[in-house]
């Protein structure tokens, strides 16, 4: 699972959730795969990205070097940012680990880099 | 075979040459030829190809149709060959040089227009005869070849890979039973380009690393991404992902995709395998790998386990496109997650967790796509497009009992027959607006079909009338004998 997905993830499906952002984020396995980088892809991508939590999510899983703290304001020319966004976006991904929600504490594993975002019968309505 | 063809006029013909027009600005007439398969939705697409490149509708508008080939001008040859890029309905188009319901009044008009020539006259070329609707021989093609001796052409005949391929075209009309002596029309023109059937058969299920029982037919699926106007960058989701046969699509169209599947076992390719005689999966198949088969990785986000009944993504993200084939319940079942057997409250037993495996019921057809269209109509960008397949009941089809949202135009809708009785729907609607609070899906679910209709054979043609119904259709269901787009 890429960051760029726990970014987009909630745990809105539980019953009683209000929110359910962010997933806090664990990780047994982390392997980077690097991609093919596209300048116009990311600066278009960020602004759908909240930068803070995926900032959170590269030191919940020891990748803390990948991004500054703070989203440049200047990122649309800045290639180099660009870059580091879209290797903490894009390449950095969890192999094996969980997701957890933040109101309920629910655990969400993720197998093989997928996600299971199901849940149980009596934790939905 | 080598074929020559001598330049007996050339002399002559020289001078009637008008001074050197630029090729690239000229206003033409380009012919495309479509291939047999799924002419109803040969309108649906080039309606979209025109949307997606901005095209000028009144081009489509004056558009002529005759059997598999369409007829559109073009101020010059980008505007054909932007749409042949994305084209998966027709298999090659060419600038139109001359046309006539004879041979010989093709001639006539090609000699005409003998300037169409002048920017060619030295490319090393070919000419060749195709046919529509009838097979002839070689030997037959020869003769018609050398009729086309006046053209001034200097450049060397090249049979494989010639600077300028011409080609006459000959139609001998959609009816196979009734196939004429002498051709209805003929047209005579340079190639230009091909489409993109060669995708079709790249992305061959045959072949394919990671499929399943319902598996979009490659064609299809490269249709529905140009029916939702994908392009490079866009995000596309798709909410009953399966095996990606369709996000394979998209990607292909160099969008990133991303998908989610209720079925756990699926997306880990752990279910047992759909291929004959092969009992278990490979340990690698995936979504993932099969983009990998087409060198398309790069383009794959993510695909997660989910139920798409229940809210998951972040409220505020806007996809791109959403292209799905939710299950029909016959042969992939519908669920979601739910249980009817504990009173409400219950919960599951601490030491039963951790291996608890979630109950599921019966996700009726009607909520799949009442809810497929809500989430659709608050998740997708303005303009952006949601294209689904809808099983439907022929006998109870309507079009007012298609799904309406007010946030959500029908732009397109093309039927693909399944049986007597059932077919399904292409569906395409666009988000025009942001969703409120009242915008909710209207549907009537009479016209779905159901799992014990789908089975049912047409009450109105018991088994006798239904034999010499075939008898009197025999050979109309052959390819060639399907009826063109209105």
């Amino acid at each position: 699972m890429k960051l760029f997905t726990h970014n987009m993830l909630t745990s809105k499906m539980i019953k009683n959730v209000k929110v359910g952002y962010p997933l806090k984020l664990h990780a047994a396995e982390v392997k980077v795969t690097p991609s093919e980088f596209r300048s116009t892809y990311v600066s278009r991508m960020l602004p759908k990205i909240d930068w803070g939590v995926l900032y959170e999510a590269t030191q919940s899983i020891g990748q803390a070097e990948a991004i500054p703290q703070s989203l440049a304001d200047d990122y649309e020319k800045n290639e180099d940012f660009l870059r580091k966004a879209h290797h903490a976006l894009f390449e950095i991904e969890v192999i094996n680990g969980e997701m957890i929600c933040p109101e309920t504490g629910r655990k969400f594993p993720i197998k093989d880099g997928i996600p299971n975002m199901l849940v149980n019968e009596d934790e939905v309505n | 075979m080598h074929l020559t063809l001598k330049l007996l006029a050339r002399t002559g013909l020289r001078s009637l040459i008008i001074p050197k027009m630029g090729c690239q600005s000229r206003a033409s007439t380009y012919l495309f030829w479509f291939s047999n398969e799924h002419s109803n939705f040969r309108l649906a697409e080039l309606e979209a190809l025109f949307q997606y490149f901005q095209f000028d509708r009144a081009i489509l508008d004056k558009r002529k149709t005759n059997g598999p080939f369409i007829l559109m001008d073009f101020p010059d040859e980008s505007g054909p060959k932007k749409l042949m890029s994305r084209t998966v309905l027709a298999h090659s188009c060419y600038e139109l040089w001359a046309s006539g319901d004879l041979l010989e009044d093709l001639h006539e008009s090609m000699k005409q227009n003998l300037d169409l020539v002048e920017p060619f006259v030295n490319d090393s070329f070919q000419v060749r005869v195709d046919t529509y609707g009838k097979t002839i021989q070689h030997s037959e093609k020869l003769p018609l070849i050398e009729t086309f001796e006046y053209m001034p052409l200097e450049g060397k005949v090249d049979l494989k890979t010639p600077e300028l391929s011409l080609h006459l075209i000959q139609f001998y009309g959609i009816d196979p039973n009734r196939i004429p002596e002498k051709p209805y029309h003929q047209y005579f023109g340079r190639w230009l380009v091909d489409g993109q059937r060669k995708l079709v058969s790249k992305i061959n299920l045959k072949e394919r690393k990671f499929i399943g029982n319902t598996s979009m037919d490659p064609l299809l699926s490269l249709l529905m991404a140009n029916l939702a106007l994908v392009k490079p960058n866009d995000i596309v989701l798709d909410p009953f992902v399966g095996t990606g046969s369709l996000l394979v699509a998209a990607a292909l169209m160099d969008a990133y995709v991303v998908g989610n599947d209720i079925d756990y076992l699926m997306l880990h390719a752990k279910t047992s395998s759909s291929r004959a005689r092969q009992k278990k999966r490979a340990s690698d198949e995936s979504v993932r790998a099969n983009l990998r088969q087409y060198g398309v990785e790069d383009r794959y986000l993510d695909v997660v386990v989910a139920d798409t009944s229940r809210p998951m993504w972040k409220h505020d993200f806007r996809f791109d496109a959403i292209i799905t084939d939710p299950p029909y319940g016959i042969r992939e079942p519908t669920e979601r997650i739910g249980t009817h057997r504990q009173p409400a409250g219950f919960k599951i037993k601490e030491e039963h967790l951790a291996l608890h495996i979630p109950s599921k019921i019966s996700y009726t057809l009607q909520d799949i796509f009442s809810d497929l269209l809500n989430y659709s109509a608050r998740s997708l960008q303005i303009g952006g497009r949601v294209v689904l397949w809808m099983p439907i009941s022929r006998t109870e089809y309507d079009q007012n009992k298609l799904p309406r949202n007010p946030a959500l135009a029908l732009v397109s809708n093309c039927e693909q027959t399944l049986t007597s009785t059932a077919s399904r729907r292409l569906l395409v609607y666009e988000k025009i607006k942001e969703p409120t609070e009242s915008c909710i899906t209207e549907l009537d679910g009479s016209a779905l079909m159901y799992r014990f209709k789908f089975f049912e054979v047409d009450p109105a043609s018991p088994r006798k009338t239904r034999k010499e119904k075939s008898v009197l259709e025999f050979g109309r269901s052959s390819k060639r004998g399907q009826q063109q787009p209105s």
